[in-house]
């Protein structure tokens, strides 16, 4: 049997924008390096659909839907180490300004009230995940074991948190890389 | 008096003059002591609770303790800072401080503390309250939502200004800005671009009009250097970098 020594990483974009995950893309050749130390497990990159055991998972938004719960849930189940990425997952961000709102109200505006809509109807597609009344940061929802906060968090501040989390150090993130915008 | 009256800080010897407080001592000596509701013109008001320090062993607001001959004073301790952090993070939660969708962000104060003390995460759960914006007035506009209650508005309206502008009104949680005008709202008080109440907002809660982004974000007062190293953020205004002071 081989033994594995690459870290198995996961990663989920749940209510927020990709942009977290366009920045940790953002590390460009940097890749390279990284790619021989982990394997990646689910994740937008690899269109795994489910998870299977990881070392480390990355969760990118905020939950705004049912289906976001039981993919956090999912990766709480399955990850050693769960990192929330970004303003979203942090506080809910912009996806939470909703949050001032009744759910009935946002939809309303959105397909009923909205400038320019034709055939105005709430879209109640069985295969579209159901809304929850508000949007939370994943913290309500499941133990988080670190907190990469920005919007979004810089391909440097993901570099930093991966190269000491596999060096197994702890993560010392430099003032230029913390930032909540 | 005989001998020069001092003071301790993490064991740096600070001298201080008859009268002053530990804040004042600490900055004029350049020590940093983490605070939102203080500001050197005005009355302390000592709301924030940011500035407590270990004083000969208990726990005291910096900013309205006067410095005593003699006192031991405890300030960057990992203690300490546990207790920032956590009164920070129950700032973040109380209000709507989603700093992407704030103009503010890089030159606000509370994002600079927050910071300095090594905030990751808000841990608490969000209140999402909802107060309706002022836009009423043709300068400024106040997002309610974003106040801290640090009362920096009211004391500099009423005692620098004498306008008397602001108030806080209510009790507990449910306490809030309020306007002091009959119809509520800003555009009915005489606050005016020249007021020193009008650039001594220390988060996002009041904003001057079509000055928002001349200093575009990653340009701005915290983006590079931590709070300690640059000061408060009332020395600014919004747009201050490219059109100065010039309220």
């Amino acid at each position: 049997m081989a033994t594995r020594t690459k870290l198995r990483v996961a990663t989920a974009s749940l209510a927020g924008c990709f942009g977290c995950h366009m920045s940790l893309l953002d590390i460009d050749e940097r890749l390279l390096d990284l790619i021989e130390k982990v394997d990646f497990d689910r994740t937008p990159l690899t269109d795994i659909k489910h998870i299977g055991p990881c070392d480390l998972g990355l969760i990118e938004g905020g939950v705004c839907n049912a289906e976001n719960v039981h993919v956090l849930k999912e990766f709480r189940e399955n990850c050693k180490m769960l990192v929330a990425v970004g303003a979203c997952a942090f506080n809910g961000g912009v996806p939470a300004l909703r949050n001032h709102y009744s759910l009935k109200e946002c939809l309303e505006e959105s397909y009923v009230h909205g400038i320019g809509i034709v055939n105005p109807h709430i879209p109640n597609d069985p295969e579209i995940p159901l809304l929850l009344n508000k949007v939370h940061p994943i913290h309500e929802v499941v133990k988080i074991d670190y907190f990469l906060p920005g919007c979004p968090p810089s391909s440097d501040a993901f570099w930093v948190m991966l190269t000491e989390l596999l060096a197994g150090q702890e993560i010392n993130l430099p003032y230029s890389a913390l930032h909540y915008d | 008096m005989s001998q020069p009256s001092t003071i301790t800080i993490d064991g740096q010897t600070v001298p201080f003059q008859e009268g002053q407080t530990i804040m004042e001592a600490a900055l004029a000596a350049n020590i940093y002591i983490p605070h939102l509701c203080y500001q050197r013109d005005l009355t302390p008001d000592g709301s924030c609770r940011l500035c407590t320090v270990t004083v000969n062993g208990r726990n005291t607001s910096a900013c309205n303790t006067k410095a005593m001959a003699g006192q031991q004073v405890l300030n960057n301790t990992q203690e300490l800072q546990d207790i920032r952090q956590t009164l920070t993070r129950m700032l973040f939660v109380e209000g709507d401080h989603i700093c992407p969708g704030c103009t503010k962000t890089g030159n606000c104060q509370l994002q600079a503390v927050a910071y300095y003390v090594g905030m990751l995460s808000s841990h608490y759960h969000h209140f999402y309250s909802y107060r309706k914006i002022d836009a009423s007035h043709p300068d400024y506009f106040i997002d309610f939502n974003r106040c801290i209650l640090c009362e920096l508005c009211v004391r500099a309206s009423r005692d620098v200004d004498h306008k008397n502008v602001f108030g806080l009104s209510g009790r507990g949680r449910k306490t809030h800005l309020v306007i002091n005008s009959p119809s509520g709202e800003l555009a009915d008080t005489d606050f005016a671009v020249g007021d020193k109440a009008a650039f001594i907002c220390p988060v996002g809660a009041i904003l001057r009009k079509r000055t928002r982004y001349t200093t575009p974000i990653g340009e701005r007062l915290y983006d590079l250097q931590p709070i300690n190293v640059v000061g408060d953020a009332q020395q600014i205004h919004a747009g201050a970098k490219r059109h100065g002071n010039q309220n």
